[in-house]
């Protein structure tokens, strides 16, 4: 499996569709040889999922490739006597024994149902061990391989929130925040807690470990480590509306010097991200440049989870403490106005992200994009800007519907023209 | 809501003019080709004054085999469209990556990959097996035809009703943009104001009552009406499948109902189960709509294991091999397949333990399967294999399924799936399940049957060509999507930043577009064999050396199928009445009571299609005429009495004689 973990393979992508179509053109060769090609072709390219950097994510891998080659003992098997079998008693070959009434043998029987027993017998001891050991609630108790973590290390705690297609980084710790970039010493545990401010995404760094939910009003919790240095991508694995596709993140491990470093600049140049802020910030927009906050409010996050940081929420906490309590019963009416957590964005007059028509006058497949969404043109690429520069101006600033007419701007230089079909 | 009422909105709801995407040049076209194709269809069906033809035979028919056809037809329509989807979807992702944008922004995009998997799952794969057991099921059990013959016929119209609602999305309003379970909070009527999610409801409402009575029609079938000396453990191996298969969705479908009926109630009256206002709790939709939605995969393919153990059996020449053990494999199936649904949120942060336990129950159902799979194989020891149509694609499947059953063990263990979750691992994982195990099975089915349906075999040689587009444009589509996910791509993109992945989605276009080759294939296989249809004609009734009940009629069979009710003796009845060498009764036919038809079902259905839309747009009062009608023509139809036909005994003797003539001298049924 040497050959799946070189991350500084050349991409080779001219040669890869060949290899692949070559694939499924081999299906009828042994299987074994079609494996080798298999891995051969995977070896080319950054299987990030087989070749992870974080040890979290190592041992997931680990478990994946012993997963797969204790299945294959049963597999290879059945699909080398599938074509064995249909090969040997095909019509055309009066040799082979032909045998209408045989239909049964308690010994092939007990043997067709033990082999696969003891397969899963074993697969579900290795899952039941893996699964605890790799809770992601457990909180690390190795760095890497024979390398456990040592007496007294505070791990860095990061309190993400998954906001409207972007990602909040919050470090209690240091007092600083960031916006769709994340940084992390290297080889030091790190302790997320996870939630979001409306709808359901996921927490995934592919080369740091599994993903986790982000859910409004819940906190999840990650546990993991990055044992190389350098940028890998992470991003939302749960589609959570229009501007989905871009809820990409940097996730930047760094040393511990050039971590420091990271949160003395973020200190330095980034605003400061209290309650006003952070309801600014939350309202749906895509593609957010990277930004930083040199100071965050203290207990934002936990309001955040509460869902209470517009002022006069009442915290789901404290709502579960009077409920626990009994209930409060026909004085509870007065808190009702309170327990409005979604719907604010409707009465408030203000649009739900991604809203079309008819809730609002965008139509509801063609080119004028819905609030919170860029204007897509082919130049507009993806640059990461740095700190301190203006916020992307293809920020919505129009009224709903405004820009609907006959002939919308943006259709002008849309690719819709061009692969039409 | 009703601040500020105006005739409009009182007549029309939230339908305006903008509802209909005329501005959008890809469903104008869409548009205009479907319409085309509809007026030119019906202008047809007026020319040849088929009208009343369609309408006796077919629509207000409660013969179970026409409703079985009726309800293939349905799915390979809906094959057609949403495979469209698929291909936008596919050609889209290849496109937008780096700094091109494709051509279909996030929420088109959203909505077709949303209605892909909505249409495949409930308007493509439900109907095509519920069509297939349909069919086939009543002849295997020697049955004249299912039990609640109405219920059949208005099953079929709830279903069809459903897929016109979601058909209609596409061209009046828009469709969900939530993904093909619709989670809340996204679905909640905060973050999905417009039509899209309540196309999804009520879509899904309307055909859920369909699948659920004809779940209970079918069960009650097998369960009462097996022909004399048929014991449960003598029946084909397809009726047990169909029997577990609908054991599982009369207990699932009233969750999905429930479930979707308490999101109705979130968005349309304001109440909180699953919004996060007022303490409601996304995770109880997710754990009622997955309790639902794994089970539902074994409604899916234990249909099409049936399906492979009869082809098997009967291309090799040889008894099934294991009876026994297959039958209880597909019972254990059944039975394991409601305790696994917490495997679709692992990732959710439930605790070890709970994770473990779901995983180690999903893993246990590929003993059974692995079982299931070694019957296959020594049923084919020892045979005499004939390589026909329905033969080859058993051959793909084994391969194929076992590959998709591996990816998805690997799946059950929850710290791998913590990395393949949501990744295009998963999207190939189910891809490679549902297309190499339902989608082959169905098509073996449709080769395997086709000539006791209509008379006449498929052409081979376009089954072939079929065969082979499907198989290598499944890998060529599948491999580079594995590919993907390993390298942590995740699902439900509209654009990628990383260039990289271009190539792989380059060959994923090709792979599709193999695909359509074999679908189209499939097409050109039916036109084909209808001109065809004197060469590939099948006058025995038995084309194929049959092994159950189904064979022993005749191609196609009368209405009443069987003139006498076959009396069974043996496992794979018609081979053991050929072997003792059965001769068919020439005298003595007795008129045969049969159900008659009625325009109940369709005016039904049709009602609460009509209720369904007026509920989308909220449309009040049509909404209330229209519920108001269902349940006046309800009432109305159970005052029906007159439901009954009796097949005069000398019409039979006509069919009977045709059918000996047929069997002696060659002589066409129809001539």
């Amino acid at each position: 499996m040497t050959a799946l973990a070189n991350p500084s393979a050349p991409p080779a992508a001219a040669g890869r569709p060949r290899g692949v179509l070559a694939r499924a053109v081999r299906r009828h060769l042994w299987r074994g040889a079609a494996l080798v090609a298999c891995a051969a072709l995977l070896a080319g390219c950054n299987l990030t999922v087989l070749n992870p950097s974080g040890d979290v994510a190592v041992q997931q891998r680990n478990l994946i490739i012993a997963s797969t080659a204790l299945m294959l003992l049963v597999i290879v098997p059945v699909i080398a006597l599938t074509f064995l079998f249909a090969w040997r008693y095909r019509e055309s070959n009066t040799e082979a024994t032909y045998d209408p009434d045989w239909h049964h043998s308690t010994q092939l029987e007990v043997v067709i149902w033990t082999v696969p027993l003891l397969i899963i017998i074993a697969l579900g001891a290795m899952t039941w061990i893996s699964t605890h050991t790799l809770d992601p609630y457990r909180p690390l108790a190795r760095l890497a391989p024979n390398k456990p973590v040592p007496e007294g290390t505070k791990p860095l705690t990061v309190e993400v929130v998954a906001l409207d297609w972007k990602w909040l980084f919050i470090y209690p710790d240091q007092g600083v925040a960031s916006l769709n970039e994340m940084a992390a010493p290297a080889n030091v545990p790190i302790a997320f807690k996870i939630t979001s401010s409306s709808v359901w995404n996921t927490f995934f760094v592919p080369a740091l470990a599994g993903m986790i939910y982000a859910m409004p009003g819940m906190q999840t919790k990650l546990h993991a480590v990055m044992n190389e240095e350098g940028t890998f991508r992470g991003r939302s694995a749960h589609y959570s509306g229009t501007g989905f596709s871009r809820m990409e993140f940097d996730f930047r491990s760094l040393s511990q010097q050039d971590f420091d470093a990271w949160v003395e600049k973020a200190k330095a140049t980034g605003s400061a991200l209290d309650r006003a802020a952070y309801l600014q910030l939350e309202k749906p927009s895509e593609a957010e440049p990277v930004r930083y906050f040199g100071s965050v409010e203290k207990g934002l996050y936990d309001a955040v989870l509460g869902l209470c940081v517009e002022p006069g929420r009442m915290c789901v906490a404290e709502m579960h403490h009077i409920d626990r309590s009994g209930g409060g019963g026909k004085d509870s009416e007065a808190n009702r106005d309170r327990l409005d957590y979604d719907n604010r964005r409707l009465e408030s007059g203000e649009e739900p992200p991604g809203a079309t028509a008819p809730a609002s006058g965008r139509p509801a497949r063609g080119p004028v994009q819905p609030e919170g969404m860029q204007p897509r043109d082919q130049e507009r690429g993806r640059d990461v800007k740095e700190p301190g520069t203006t916020p992307d101006p293809g920020r919505p600033g129009t009224p709903p519907g405004a820009d609907q007419g006959t002939a919308p701007p943006q259709l002008q230089n849309r690719p819709t023209d061009r692969h039409q079909h | 809501m009703f601040s500020n009422l105006d005739l409009q909105q009182i007549v029309f709801g939230r339908l305006t003019l903008e509802s209909i995407p005329y501005h959008e040049p890809i469903l104008l076209w869409t548009f205009i080709v479907v319409a085309a194709g509809g007026v030119s269809l019906l202008g047809a069906i007026t020319w040849f004054g088929q009208w009343g033809y369609l309408w006796r035979e077919w629509f207000t028919s409660v013969d179970h085999k026409k409703i079985g056809i009726m309800y293939v037809v349905l799915a390979i329509v809906m094959l057609l469209r949403g495979f469209a989807d698929a291909v936008m979807m596919i050609t889209q992702k290849a496109l937008a990556v780096g700094v091109n944008e494709g051509y279909l922004p996030p929420h088109h995009y959203d909505q077709v990959f949303t209605a892909h998997g909505t249409i495949m799952i409930f308007f493509m794969a439900m109907p095509f097996v519920t069509g297939m057991m349909n069919y086939v099921m009543p002849l295997q059990i020697g049955a004249r035809d299912v039990a609640f013959p109405f219920l059949n016929n208005f099953s079929f119209w709830m279903t069809a009703g459903g897929a016109a609602l979601i058909m209609l999305s596409l061209f009046v309003g828009e469709f969900a943009r939530t993904g093909w379970l619709a989670y809340p909070p996204l679905s909640g009527a905060a973050y999905s104001p417009g039509v899209g999610v309540d196309y999804y409801i009520w879509g899904l409402q309307v055909a859920g009552v369909g699948t659920t009575l004809s779940g209970i029609n079918l069960i009650t079938t097998i369960v009462k009406m097996r022909a004399p000396g048929m014991t449960m453990m003598k029946m084909p191996v397809f009726c047990w499948t169909t029997l577990c298969s609908n054991a599982i969705i009369v207990t699932i479908f009233p969750v999905l109902t429930a479930t979707l009926a308490l999101l109705s109630l979130d968005r349309y009256v304001g109440t909180h189960f699953f919004t996060n206002d007022y303490g409601g709790n996304s995770m109880l939709y997710m754990n009622l709509i997955w309790i639902w939605g794994h089970p539902e995969v074994y409604v899916l393919v234990l249909p099409a294991f049936g399906i492979f153990s009869e082809v098997v059996s009967t291309f090799c020449g040889k008894r099934l091999f294991g009876y026994t053990s297959m039958v209880y494999a597909t019972a254990v199936i059944a039975f394991v397949s409601w305790l696994v649904w917490l495997h679709h949120f692992f990732t959710m942060g439930s605790g070890a333990s709970v994770n473990a336990f779901f995983g180690i129950t999903t893993m246990i159902i590929s003993i059974p399967t692995g079982a299931k799979v070694f019957n296959w194989l020594f049923t084919m020891y020892r045979g005499r294999i004939r390589f026909e149509s329905p033969m080859i694609w058993v051959m793909g499947f084994i391969p194929t399924f076992v590959l998709g059953g591996l990816t998805g063990v690997l799946l059950a263990v929850p710290p791998a799936d913590f990395v393949l979750h949501n990744s295009l691992f998963l999207v190939a994982h189910f891809h490679n399940v549902i297309i190499g195990g339902v989608v082959f099975g169905l098509l073996a089915g449709v080769n395997y049957w086709f000539p006791k349906a209509f008379g006449y075999k498929l052409d081979p040689f376009w089954g072939k060509v079929s065969f082979w587009c499907w198989l290598a444009g499944f890998w060529v589509v599948f491999t580079p999507i594995y590919a993907l996910g390993l390298m942590g791509v995740t699902r439900r993109t509209q654009h990628f930043d990383d260039v990289a992945v271009q190539p792989y989605l380059t060959v994923a276009v090709i792979g599709v577009f193999i695909i359509m080759a074999g679908i189209a294939a499939f097409l050109v296989q039916l036109v084909v064999s209808f001109f065809r249809r004197e060469q590939l004609r099948d006058l025995t009734g038995d084309p194929w050396g049959g092994r159950t009940l189904e064979w022993s009629t005749s191609s196609p069979p009368p209405p009443y199928n069987f003139a006498f009710t076959p009396v069974v003796h043996d496992l794979d009845a018609w081979w053991d009445m050929k072997r003792r060498g059965y001769a068919r009764p020439l005298q003595g036919y007795r008129p045969i009571h049969m159900p008659r038809s009625t325009s109940a079902g369709v005016i039904l259905a049709g009602l609460s299609t009509v209720l369904g839309f007026a509920m989308i747009w909220y449309i009040w009062w049509l909404a209330a005429l229209s519920f108001v009608a269902l349940i006046a023509a309800a009432i109305r139809h159970t005052f029906d009495y007159d439901r009954d036909d009796h097949i005069p005994a000398d019409e039979v003797a006509r069919f009977e004689e045709l059918r000996t003539a047929q069997l002696a001298n060659g002589v066409r049924a129809d001539a």
